[in-house]
């Protein structure tokens, strides 16, 4: 007779002392794991839940402006320094890891119009309603040293927008024309026009830098290259855009803000109908910026909301407000991934988490396996309808909630008529137009 | 060594001889012959073994040598190359779906972007399956077995023996309570199989650490104890008494008395939906979330006293037996039974479902054993019993006990292949009551009418346990971890049914439903295909002819999906066609018991 019966060591199984972890010996064997699908659907509705409930996005406010913000610059090289230009002309520069205002001084007369801080992140220049061009040191002036710019450059128009080249001294403003600018010289290099307008905001492409794009007031996006002399081509929209971003990672694709609630992400070459529509805000949308993976964008608008958009997601994932936020003006995607700055009309910068459940500071090992794991899981059942409506559910402010479903009534009665007027009329005679194409009046080269 | 052997003839199950057939005349001349033959071939192979062994040295030898000598200046090349190889049965242990192939018209009809994902997550998934098998050759433990020697039979050999032989920590595994006042006995194992809980008929019930001994807790209830079951922990079990529910703590403390359940005759455990469910002499079908302590579902199964209760552990559907023979599938989502099998002609005694529900093991009063695939609802084995048996018990590796009045006896691959004799057998003092195999160890416990026996089952327990699942080595701390872990990932009871896998499936039904009413209220349909129209070319390539031709260009493009699919369902139309015929021819071959009368 040959006998074995299963006879376990104990010590195998249990630590030796208290000071040792314990032991977890592990078989992955299927059949030692029933109900791995509701298990995974349990857990990953779970994880949802709980991204609900830690879902808490505002970490700050930087209050200290005397007037609306009205425009905000990253710095190239510091994450944590932010500048910001309010509409009494007044210039802060922030200390985002100390909430605080590391430094003031008043720029121009009248609203500050725009700013961008040199590639090398020792100066910025700032444009403003008095027709000046000004560049200003990073560094605050010593002890008893006036605030005064290293180079101020007196316009014959309004400036209204500037942008400045990704690895070169020069830079572009836009305002009655589109202007380059050698900063060695106090004339502009280039000027571009095309039609009698006015640009209201002017962007170097961050990966092809030869590349701008401006936005007029004639309801166009005019592409430019900077070593030709003639624009290269513009679209023409049904109605105007504010300002447009660029993405950072996909050097052919735009997206604008514009002022009929929606935003739009082109493709520079096929500029006859954009790639996506992106839809949700409920007023004129007032600034864009692309996160630094250029997977996501950030836009601020009218409503007193800021929303998030994955770049080819047609509806926002996230929408971000307060009570006490109004109109935003400016928004910027922090360098490192994590964090929204908003400007506002009541004054006030705010600092939102990019990733509105996301833990801040550093995270355990087991920490962060854990929210990979359930970030997986997360995405695994997303589509399934108990926790695509816990996952999508946003508690939105009153007015909001309600333009919102006024702009749905609407536009399904102008669908209905359409339908009913397509119907009624010979087949083929009303075609279908989607939604992206009926925002394009026409492309011009 | 000890024979063991069976007096009474009432029980003897015809197929089963456990007494030896008296010997015959030819038997004992073969086996001596062969014996001789044996000793004669045995001789003559270990001379010339060890005549080839000698020459293979010397072989290998110069082959080193010759091996060695050239190797001195060259590199060496890996003897294994790539990685190592990995059973394929251990794949096949992991594997969780087939890979998408690329012949079929849907892999066409995919977006080149969702196919891309599809490729990627079916590496992921392949790579964690390796992994998995890689890791399964790993394990410490190894399952048990018993062989007997030449002429022995596996089920003659006794429990002494076998504790006897076995080292001494296992043989106290054997042993016996006598417990003759309050009998007969039901008993439970807890998950981890450390615990067992006893319930005598006149109201014992106790509570015990039986690996190390010791008592936890012993009460008598002053009532009859109809069953007894451990909930989630070892820190709180259910007793079905007389009248009502009760839920006790491992101390003997009640910690309710539950009016709703009545009469509650059997009860099974969900262990990861936190179900209780009974069954009720007054033929209700009960669960009582045990989290929360809310009845879930109360269902009036009209078919009478239900004394015949098992769980699917796979899909966690409760079958009921039934006095007419048939067997019932429910789930708390549903009034009515979900399946109703017809299994025997009079009552059915006991159900048993194996670990990964695909065998159901039915006994019935018409004294057979009968197997089903539980998934396709076909029969597959019937065995006759001449006791029948009262009760049944699969173990985590597959082997079945089925008691007999006083005996219990153990069976090996009954689903796979017919058996014709019992792996085990063993006598005990009172008819059985109840009977459990233990999880994770190599014992059946039996309850009885003179208390409790725990038998060595060599072969029965899964040999290694995954310590975040149910570790029977656990601490306090580590019970206390794992309890709010389980407690975060109970399943709701209404994802209960017959297919576990079910919610990991695309609802094709509901999306083309969805996708009707869009259309209807769109007036168009956004996902149809754009018609093509060709695009401008200069040169005069955009000339009426051309443009004609690039659309039907075009157009053939589809007209060849289309016959594709076409041709492939030919094929397979062809293919099963000529399957049929096959079988159709096979059967014709075959000769049947008439065909002798024909001429």
């Amino acid at each position: 007779m040959k006998v074995k019966v299963i006879a376990r060591n104990p010590d195998d199984y249990v630590r030796e002392t208290k000071l040792d972890i314990q032991r977890v010996p592990r078989n992955y064997d299927p059949s030692l794991h029933p109900f791995e699908v509701s298990r995974e659907y349990t857990r990953a509705l779970n994880a949802t839940k709980l991204e609900r409930v830690f879902a808490k996005p505002f970490v700050a406010s930087l209050d200290g402006h005397r007037d609306g913000v009205n425009c905000m610059a990253k710095h190239a090289k510091s994450l944590s320094t932010l500048l910001s230009g309010s509409c009494d002309g007044e210039v802060k520069v922030w200390n985002l890891s100390k909430h605080e205002c590391v430094r003031t001084f008043q720029a121009h007369e009248g609203f500050v119009r725009g700013m961008v801080v040199r590639y090398c992140g020792t100066s910025f220049f700032t444009v403003g309603d008095d027709k000046t061009i000004k560049q200003w040191k990073m560094e605050s002036p010593g002890y008893g040293e006036e605030e005064e710019p290293i180079n101020t450059i007196l316009g014959k128009t309004v400036y209204t927008g500037l942008d400045h080249h990704q690895n070169d001294p020069v830079f572009a403003t836009c305002g009655q024309q589109v202007d380059i600018w050698d900063e060695q010289r106090s004339s502009p290099i280039r000027s571009f026009t095309w039609g009698v307008d006015s640009f209201s905001s002017v962007h170097f492409n961050p990966v092809e830098t030869e590349l701008l794009a401006s936005c007029a007031s004639d309801r166009s996006i005019v592409l430019y290259d900077m070593r030709e002399s003639t624009p290269l081509k513009k679209v023409i929209m049904t109605m105007r855009s504010n300002t447009l971003s660029w993405n950072p990672m996909e050097a052919y694709y735009f997206t604008c803000a514009n002022e009929d609630y929606n935003l739009y992400t082109y493709d520079m070459r096929y500029l006859a109908k954009p790639i996506m529509v992106h839809m949700d805000h409920v007023s004129a949308v007032l600034d864009v910026d692309y996160a630094p993976t250029g997977k996501e964008f950030v836009s601020a608008s009218f409503d007193k909301t800021i929303r998030i958009f994955a770049k080819d997601g047609g509806h926002s994932r996230e929408v971000y407000h307060t009570k006490r936020m109004q109109h935003v003006i400016c928004i910027k995607w922090s360098a490192d991934n994590k964090y929204i700055l908003s400007g506002s009309d009541e004054m006030n910068i705010r600092l939102w988490k990019a990733n509105a459940a996301e833990k801040l500071g550093v995270l355990a090992p087991r920490e962060r396996e854990a929210a990979n794991y359930s970030q997986k899981l997360k995405e695994k059942f997303q589509h399934h309808p108990q926790i695509r409506r816990i996952a999508r559910h946003r508690h939105l402010p009153k007015t909001i909630y309600h333009q919102t479903k006024e702009l749905r009534i609407m536009k399904e009665a102008r669908r209905r008529k359409e339908r009913n007027v397509r119907k009624h009329s010979k087949p083929g005679s009303v075609p279908v137009v989607s939604e992206k194409e009926k925002h394009v009046v026409t492309v011009m080269k | 060594i000890t024979k063991y052997v069976i007096v009474t003839s009432s029980n003897l199950p015809l197929f089963a001889p456990i007494l030896q057939p008296p010997a015959r005349y030819w038997q004992e001349l073969q086996e001596e012959e062969r014996k001789d033959e044996n000793k004669v071939k045995n001789d003559a192979e270990q001379s010339k073994e060890a005549q080839q062994q000698e020459e293979d040295e010397t072989q290998k030898a110069k082959k080193r040598k010759q091996d060695q000598s050239p190797s001195d200046g060259e590199k060496k090349s890996d003897p294994f190359p790539g990685p190592a190889p990995i059973p394929e049965d251990r794949l096949q242990k992991f594997k969780r779906k087939d890979k998408l192939k690329k012949v079929t018209l849907v892999f066409h009809l995919i977006s080149l972007f969702l196919r891309d994902i599809i490729a990627r997550s079916e590496d992921a998934s392949e790579m964690a399956q390796k992994q998995a098998a890689r890791f399964d050759l790993l394990l410490p433990e190894e399952a048990g077995f018993l062989e007997g020697d030449e002429d022995e039979d596996t089920c003659m050999i006794s429990q002494e023996d076998i504790a006897e032989a076995v080292d001494i920590t296992s043989g106290a595994k054997y042993f016996n309570l006598k417990l003759s006042q309050f009998g007969p006995y039901r008993l439970d194992y807890s998950k981890t199989g450390r615990h067992l809980l006893l319930g005598g008929r006149r109201g014992h019930v106790a509570c015990i650490d039986w690996t190390s001994k010791q008592l936890m807790c012993e009460i008598n209830v002053m009532e009859s104890v109809n069953d007894v079951k451990w909930l989630h922990s070892e820190a709180m079990y259910a007793v079905a008494q007389k009248k009502w529910l009760y839920i006790y703590d491992s101390n003997g403390i009640e910690l309710h008395c539950i009016r709703k359940f009545n009469d509650v005759l059997r009860m099974q455990f969900l262990p990861y939906h936190f179900l209780l469910a009974t069954a009720s002499a007054t033929s209700f079908l009960q669960y009582l979330d045990v989290s929360v302590g809310k009845e879930v579902a109360a269902i009036c199964t009209k078919t009478g006293r239900l004394d015949v209760m098992c769980q699917n552990p796979h899909n966690a559907i409760i079958h009921l037996g039934h006095a007419n023979g048939t067997v019932t599938l429910w789930s708390p989502n549903q009034k009515e039974a979900l399946v109703k099998m017809l299994c025997h002609q009079g009552g059915v005694r006991s159900v048993a479902v194996d670990k990964t529900g695909t065998y159901m093991v039915t006994s019935g009063m018409d004294k057979k054993l009968k197997v089903y695939d539980i998934r396709a609802f076909k029969p597959l084995k019937s065995y006759f019993l001449p006791a029948g048996a009262a009760c049944l018990s699969l173990s985590q590796r597959g082997l079945l006990s089925a008691a007999t009045g006083d005996v219990v006896q153990v069976y090996k691959d009954v689903c796979s292949m017919p058996v014709t004799k019992p792996y085990m057998a063993h006598r005990l003092r009172g008819t059985v009551w109840g009977l459990h195999f233990c999880p994770f160890e190599d014992v059946l416990g039996v309850g009885h009418g003179d208390g409790f026996t725990s038998m060595l089952v060599p072969g029965a327990g899964e040999p290694n346990f995954d310590g975040l699942d149910a570790n029977p080595y656990r601490s306090a701390k580590q019970r206390q971890e794992w309890e709010v872990k389980a407690l975060m990932e109970k399943i709701q009871p209404d994802l209960i049914s017959l297919d576990p896998t079910e919610l990991a499936q695309v609802d094709q039904a509901t999306w083309e439903q969805r996708h009707q009413d869009r259309v209807e209220v769109l007036g168009f349909d956004p996902l149809a295909k754009e018609k093509f129209v060709p695009k401008y070319k200069k040169k005069g390539r955009s000339s009426a002819g051309a443009i004609e031709r690039r659309k039907k260009q075009v157009a053939h493009e589809e007209q060849r999906d289309v016959i594709r699919k076409s041709v492939e369902d030919k094929v397979k139309m062809e293919k099963e066609r000529k399957e049929r015929e096959r079988k159709k021819a096979a059967l014709s071959t075959q000769k049947s018991a008439l065909d002798r009368f024909k001429k």
